[in-house]
């Protein structure tokens, strides 16, 4: 398979990452903040079918709201465009064997990182050995993201979506929309369903430049890897996959939210091995009132806390990220 | 160890005040760290523990406090058990089985209830009771003529958001209706698809009119499952059919049926739910201590022993370690690993009965079909 092109990133301006706004939202407070009175343009497909109970969430907005429907523009396009939604779905199959596929991998290198580490050897040894596990899951979390890009791009190419009328209608619609509004809000929600709904209208691109303020999925899809995470799902134990490459408009950060639910956070070991996987990447779990400010693609400010390469979580992370590793790494040629 | 209530009482006064104020302070069985004593209190020749246990001696005699009605027995239980029994009370020479009036933990079978005592840490899921937050799925009986059983009818679960538009995996469940009334199946599904642990999945609950025949490996059960059943429920509902979408589940013969199925389709289901299965199987010679009705079943667990393959992606195997089928089932599980298949393998300190079964549902469900929960961030 060739090595897909990069497309260039979008430009954008101001990007504003929160965490979860289900309990107490502070995302008015945000916009308020930001001096955006409105009306702002809202995403919700990561809610799928419930994308337009958005009553309680346009309140807390505190601005008028223009919910964009992407959801339900994508089942639109399905419905009346049969031979592209075919198409599309074959897509969508493949990459889900892909990610399981990788997954498989994922797990068998975790089996094998374990055995060796459970060895009675030199420090030393084990030390580099140990670092060759890390290097091995960073080889399929970039083998896997090349992998996707691949998909999408040869998708991309097939069925072009400028070329599909009813695309075409639904991203003038959209554009005019956007053209009205002061900032772009993205939620939360399922997020390979946010993330493929924002792709298939290119939505990011008809408002490039445009203040962006999202969280939770809307945050994850935001940065140039979407990790998926739970260490406590209910068969027992999982580890962290990639899932896709994100948008890059908050590049260099991988977005955990609500990590007290689902991070085991006095494991040491486990976030050490993750960091050290993600880096140079931060790893940014952001709870509720948690906040992470870009600016034309640089992290300006932040206020969440950091998964360090030393097991630790730092608490009130300010920015910007920096590693520091531990010195045994540093033996590895 | 003796439990430290019935040392108290036996160290006296043994008078009726005193034996009624014991049962007044304490619940019964008495559980205590890792042992629990059983109690009855009557007029009778002995009385006896039956349990289900196997490695332990199936039926134990209670011993009767001198000077009292007062009968005990206590066993040493590992943490976590939950452990099914009656109490046989003998007069005159002749055996009652009764369930222990003390104790109102019921489990309920085909065969009528048991009692259960729970050991230390072993707690009743939550996930198993009615939840109002959870939306209830919808349920029907479905009668359909088959080519190879003639008319037949099934259970059918849809999930709480069933959409026409979308496409659904399937489950098909032996013995479905006796999952239901036993081990909370319907309660089960609503409450680990409302919170997304398990994917909006079509349930399709079937029940044998002579399932120890059709269970052990008949090719007409396999038949009437892969050509009639399912390409019946997939004309008429939105299914994901796929062999990833597609899953077999059963306990005892019905893990038995769910494998030969999947062995006599091999590539179609791709996920395999075996509760306690009856892989009864033979190192040499045909012969079985299980009686003629385990015969088919090992004919069948030989060859697959001999010639493992690969038949489906994805497998759950859970057992309980005091079945008389544990052996069976760990050993089935190197030899279904060894065929690349993702296999997942899982014991609880708890017997041959539905609501062991019915405790593994959240975590055999949630690997072979998982819900949204890893990819919805709120």
């Amino acid at each position: 398979m060739r090595t897909p092109e990069k497309k260039p990133l979008i430009r954008s301006g101001t990007v504003v990452l929160l965490g979860p706004q289900q309990t107490t939202p502070d995302v008015g407070i945000v916009l308020a903040e930001l001096g955006i009175s409105g009306p702002v343009a809202l995403v919700r497909a990561g809610y799928q079918e419930r994308e337009s109970d958005d009553a309680a969430l346009i309140t807390a907005l505190g601005v008028k709201t223009i919910n964009l429907r992407l959801h339900a523009r994508a089942a639109e396009v399905f419905a009346g465009d049969p031979e592209f939604a075919r198409a599309y779905q074959e897509r969508q199959n493949r990459l889900r064997h892909i990610q399981s596929f990788y997954r498989v991998r994922l797990d068998k290198t975790d089996d094998g990182a374990r055995t060796i580490a459970a060895r009675h050897i030199e420090p030393e040894l084990l030390a580099q050995e140990d670092q060759v596990s890390v290097d091995q899951f960073r080889q399929l979390d970039l083998d896997h993201i090349r992998r996707c890009r691949a998909l999408r791009q040869a998708f991309a190419e097939s069925w072009p979506i400028r070329e599909r009328p009813l695309i075409a209608r639904h991203r003038a619609e959209l554009a005019a929309v956007l053209s009205t509004v002061e900032a772009l809000v993205i939620a939360g929600g399922h997020v390979a369903a946010l993330l493929n709904r924002l792709k298939l209208f290119e939505l990011l691109e008809l408002a490039a430049g445009m203040p962006v303020i999202a969280w939770s999925a809307g945050a994850m899809v935001l940065t140039d890897r979407i990790l998926l995470f739970h260490d406590y799902p209910p068969y027992g134990s999982d580890i962290a996959q990639v899932l896709d490459a994100g948008f890059e408009l908050a590049p260099g950060i991988v977005v955990l939210p609500d990590p007290r639910r689902r991070i085991r956070m006095e494991d040491r070991e486990g976030i050490q091995r993750f960091a050290r996987r993600m880096a140079p990447g931060t790893c940014v779990a952001m709870e509720h009132g948690a906040r992470v400010k870009f600016e034309g693609g640089v992290l300006v400010e932040a206020s969440a806390m950091r998964l360090t390469a030393t097991g630790l979580v730092e608490q009130g992370w300010t920015g910007p990220a920096t590693q520091t590793f531990p010195p045994t790494q540093a033996a590895y040629p | 160890m003796t439990a430290p209530a019935i040392l108290e009482l036996e160290r006296g006064p043994r008078t009726p005040e005193e034996v009624d104020a014991f049962f007044a302070a304490n619940s019964f069985p008495i559980v205590s760290g890792s042992s629990i004593t059983f109690v009855w209190r009557g007029a009778a020749d002995a009385v006896h523990l039956k349990h289900w246990v196997f490695g332990l001696q199936s039926s134990q005699q209670l011993a009767r406090m001198e000077g009292t009605d007062v009968w005990h027995l206590t066993l040493q239980i590992p943490p976590a058990s939950r452990v099914e029994y009656k109490l046989e009370v003998v007069r005159d020479g002749r055996g009652e089985w009764i369930q222990d009036p003390l104790n109102g933990n019921l489990a309920r079978d085909p065969f009528g209830a048991n009692s259960v005592a729970h050991g230390t840490g072993y707690d009743i899921p939550s996930w198993i009771h009615h939840d109002p937050s959870s939306a209830p799925g919808r349920y029907d009986e479905v009668h359909f003529d088959s080519k190879t059983y003639g008319r037949r009818s099934f259970g059918l679960y849809l999930p709480a958001r069933f959409q026409r538009a979308r496409r659904y995996p399937l489950l098909v469940v032996h013995d479905g209706h006796d999952y239901l009334r036993y081990a909370s199946l319907r309660s089960v599904l609503d409450n680990l698809m409302g919170r997304l642990e398990v994917a909006d999945t079509i349930v399709v609950l079937t029940s044998s009119p002579n399932r120890l025949g059709e269970y052990a490996d008949d090719e007409r059960h396999a038949r009437f499952l892969t050509e009639d059943l399912i390409p019946f429920v997939e004309r008429v509902f939105p299914l994901d059919s796929q062999p990833q979408g597609r899953c077999l589940m059963g306990a005892s013969f019905g893990a038995v049926a769910a494998l030969s199925a999947a062995c006599r389709y091999p590539g179609f289901y791709g996920r395999l739910l075996l509760q306690s299965g009856s892989f009864a199987f033979t190192d040499i010679g045909s012969r079985n201590h299980r009686g003629p009705l385990f015969d088919p079943v090992v004919a069948f667990m030989n060859r697959f022993r001999d010639d493992p393959s690969a038949i489906s992606e994805r497998i759950f195997v859970s057992c309980g370690m005091y079945e008389s089928l544990i052996y069976e089932n760990r050993s089935l599980v190197p030899m279904l690993l060894a065929t690349g298949m993702d296999v997942r393998y899982v014991e609880a300190r708890d017997g041959h009965n539905w609501e062991n079964w019915r405790d593994r549902l959240r975590e055999g469900l949630s690997w072979l079909m998982p819900g949204p929960i890893l990819h919805v961030y709120d």
